[in-house]
């Protein structure tokens, strides 16, 4: 929405090492980023730059080597393995370039999963579901099991899922990559469309500057630091 | 969160509906479990089967009285003076015909078993009247009961499925003469069925014992009685005996070989068991390295460590349990009531058996199952907790 917003993500002077054998990789080094409350934000960066890594500490799934990381106003760097897993489930959407659906569930089941860690009725439950369903344009899929959608189609289920627990954020990780220009643009169209209308702070990592343009800033990621960021 | 128990079932329930992905290690594994518990009742439903032959009719009110320095009936001797003072005693049963109490001996014979022809021993008991009664269960189930002062038997069920020659109508020699089967006798599957009877008046002197027996069979009045019949041989100064309960020395005697089958069988159990557990363990492991992704992406979104760990194992206890039922329910079918024969360490002689594999026995086996399920899911279940989300989810 709009940049009178306050801040909702703080990364300060990040540091991330990982360590293969005797070899140390420095993949983030003294990040600093902020990103406001409603904006969708573009990660851009060449390959292996560590666009990867910064969504992740971002999301709660890994944790910096040092420096701090506070989501509206939580230190999620400080928080134990569980507190995280309780805190991903509370604010954060995920978004897969491969969208990550389990294969064994239809959509709707797929969407419901992260609404089993929340305190709804079964049919409150429903009630989400079909709503994000709807959201992305897939009601008449809801029984349908992923490998007989199309990739563009699983992409939304993975979007719906994302969105059902209305969470604070949503991360998405090159959730075009592997989709053909046209789902492509309908993927981003609906992203663009949830954080226009529905106000959803999005942090998306992307190669394609297509893709890009549809934020509302782009940064971009190079040898551990944002080297440029640019108003889009 | 409280839903802790929603995150195992959901999990569980998603876990147990990939298994048709796996169907082949799942499978392997469930096979692997369902041998070791197979072999596992199979080799203990022939000490369980033998020990019920021999305790089945160890009934509370029946007593055996040998000589008091003996072990058995072997080694037993009683006059027939002292068998009479026994008959005598308090707390023995009564019938019109007198006390429930039949003063017996026995020899050992040889005789050509049906199954390879090869001669094994059998016990030829020499009875009294009242042996049928102090047994209480024996019946005829062939022919009919000997005639006393004939050269006439009646053969136990067991030995006569076991031996050549044992049909009504048949004979066999003995000694110097010829004796004939007139009937054939069942007795709940239990010690006597392994033997053939004959009266004990015309076995003495056939085998030049005179007038001597080796034991006396008494039944109580009831079961109580014991104390009462004991006490009074024990205070009797003519007499040299004690009073076991039958049950107590059926008992004694099968423990030699029930103990060796049932370590024998644990043993053998062991070592299959540690292989089907490699084949559990092999299984989850590939089943958790399958689903790396797909458990990496629950945890991404907010399901917790521990449900993880437990519907993992849920998993290969299902398996397992599932396998047990299998090989439990195969065994079963293939061993109960298979009959065999073995020998009695203690006598010596062949004692005749169904193999049975009794309620007790499947619970054994399905705990074992169990156990081998939870061992094998263990480690799997642990790794895929450990799991580093992040690490994980690069896994394509
Ligand atoms: N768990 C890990 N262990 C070791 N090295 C890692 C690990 N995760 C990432 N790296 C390394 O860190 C660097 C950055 O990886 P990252 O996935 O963040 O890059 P990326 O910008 O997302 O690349 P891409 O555009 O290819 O997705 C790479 O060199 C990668 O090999
Ligand atoms: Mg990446």
């Amino acid at each position: 929405m709009s940049g009178q917003n306050g801040i909702l993500v703080k990364v300060k002077d990040v540091e991330k090492t990982f360590r293969r054998g005797s070899e140390e990789i420095h993949v983030l080094s003294g990040l600093n980023l902020e990103v406001a409350e409603g904006e969708f934000l573009a990660l851009m960066g060449p390959s292996g730059s560590g666009k990867t890594t910064l969504l992740n500490l971002i999301g709660g799934l890994d944790r910096p080597t040092s420096g701090s990381l506070e989501v509206s106003g939580e230190r999620i760097d400080q928080m134990s393995g569980r507190q995280l897993a309780e805190w991903r489930a509370r604010h954060v959407g995920f978004v897969f370039q491969f969208y990550n659906l389990l294969p064994v569930l239809t959509a709707e089941r797929n969407v419901e999963l992260p609404l089993l860690l929340t305190h709804l009725t079964k049919a409150q439950r429903r009630r989400h579901v079909h709503t994000a369903l709807e959201v992305v344009g897939l009601s008449h899929r809801a029984r349908h099991y992923p490998h007989t959608l199309s990739g563009g189609e699983q992409q939304r289920v993975g979007i719906a899922r994302a969105i059902v627990t209305d969470p604070t954020m949503i991360l998405a990780d090159e959730p075009t990559g592997d989709l053909d220009r046209k789902s492509g643009d309908e993927i981003l169209s609906l992203l663009q469309a949830l954080n226009r209308e529905h106000g959803k702070t999005i942090i998306m990592v992307t190669h394609d500057p297509h893709a890009s343009a549809r934020a509302t800033r782009t940064v971009h990621l190079d040898k551990g630091q944002l080297s440029m960021e640019a108003p889009a | 969160m409280i839903n802790w128990l929603v995150q195992i079932f959901s999990l569980t329930l998603f876990n147990l509906r990939t298994i048709p992905e796996r169907k082949g290690a799942a499978v392997a594994a469930a096979v692997g479990i369902a041998g070791v518990v197979a072999v596992l009742v199979g080799v203990l439903s022939i000490a369980e089967g033998f020990r019920a032959a021999m305790t089945a009719t160890g009934a509370d009110d029946i007593v055996i009285v040998l000589r008091s320095n003996a072990d058995n009936e072997m080694t037993s001797i009683l006059s027939r003076e002292e068998a009479r003072l026994v008959t005598n005693a308090p707390g023995i049963a009564w019938s019109a015909a007198g006390p429930l109490a039949s003063a017996e001996l026995f020899v050992i014979i040889n005789l050509p078993k049906r199954s390879t022809g090869t001669d094994a021993h059998v016990p030829l008991r020499g009875v009294q009247q009242a042996a049928r009664a102090v047994r209480g269960d024996i019946t005829i189930s062939q022919g009919r009961m000997f005639e006393p002062g004939r050269n006439e038997v009646i053969v136990g069920a067991g030995t006569a499925r076991a031996f050549a020659g044992l049909d009504v109508g048949g004979t066999i020699r003995v000694g110097q003469s010829d004796w004939a089967v007139v009937g054939i006798f069942s007795g709940g599957g239990g010690a006597a069925e392994s033997e053939i009877w004959t009266d004990a008046a015309v076995l003495q002197p056939a085998y030049h014992r005179g007038d001597s027996f080796q034991s006396v069979f008494v039944k109580l009045a009831s079961p109580e009685k014991f104390k009462e019949f004991k006490d009074a041989l024990t205070a009797n100064p003519q007499l040299k005996v004690k009073a076991v309960r039958q049950a107590d020395l059926l008992a004694d005697q099968s423990s030699m070989l029930t103990t060796f089958i049932e370590t024998f069988g644990f043993a053998i159990a062991g070592l299959m068991a540690l292989g089907a557990l490699f084949g559990a363990l092999n299984t989850m492991y590939s089943a958790v390295a399958a689903r790396t992704r797909e458990i990496a992406t629950l945890r991404a979104l907010g399901f917790g460590a521990s449900p993880i760990i437990c519907s993992v194992l849920f998993e290969s206890l299902v398996l397992a349990l599932v396998g047990g039922a299998v090989g439990a329910t195969a065994a079963y079918f293939a061993f109960n009531g298979f009959q065999a024969a073995t020998i009695n360490w203690q006598t010596f002689s062949q004692v005749a058996f169904a193999f049975r594999v009794s309620p007790r026995l499947l619970a054994n086996a399905i705990l074992w199952a169990a156990v081998i399920g939870l061992i094998g899911g263990l480690f799997p279940a642990i790794r895929a907790a450990r799991l580093p989300v992040a690490t994980a989810l690069r896994e394509t």
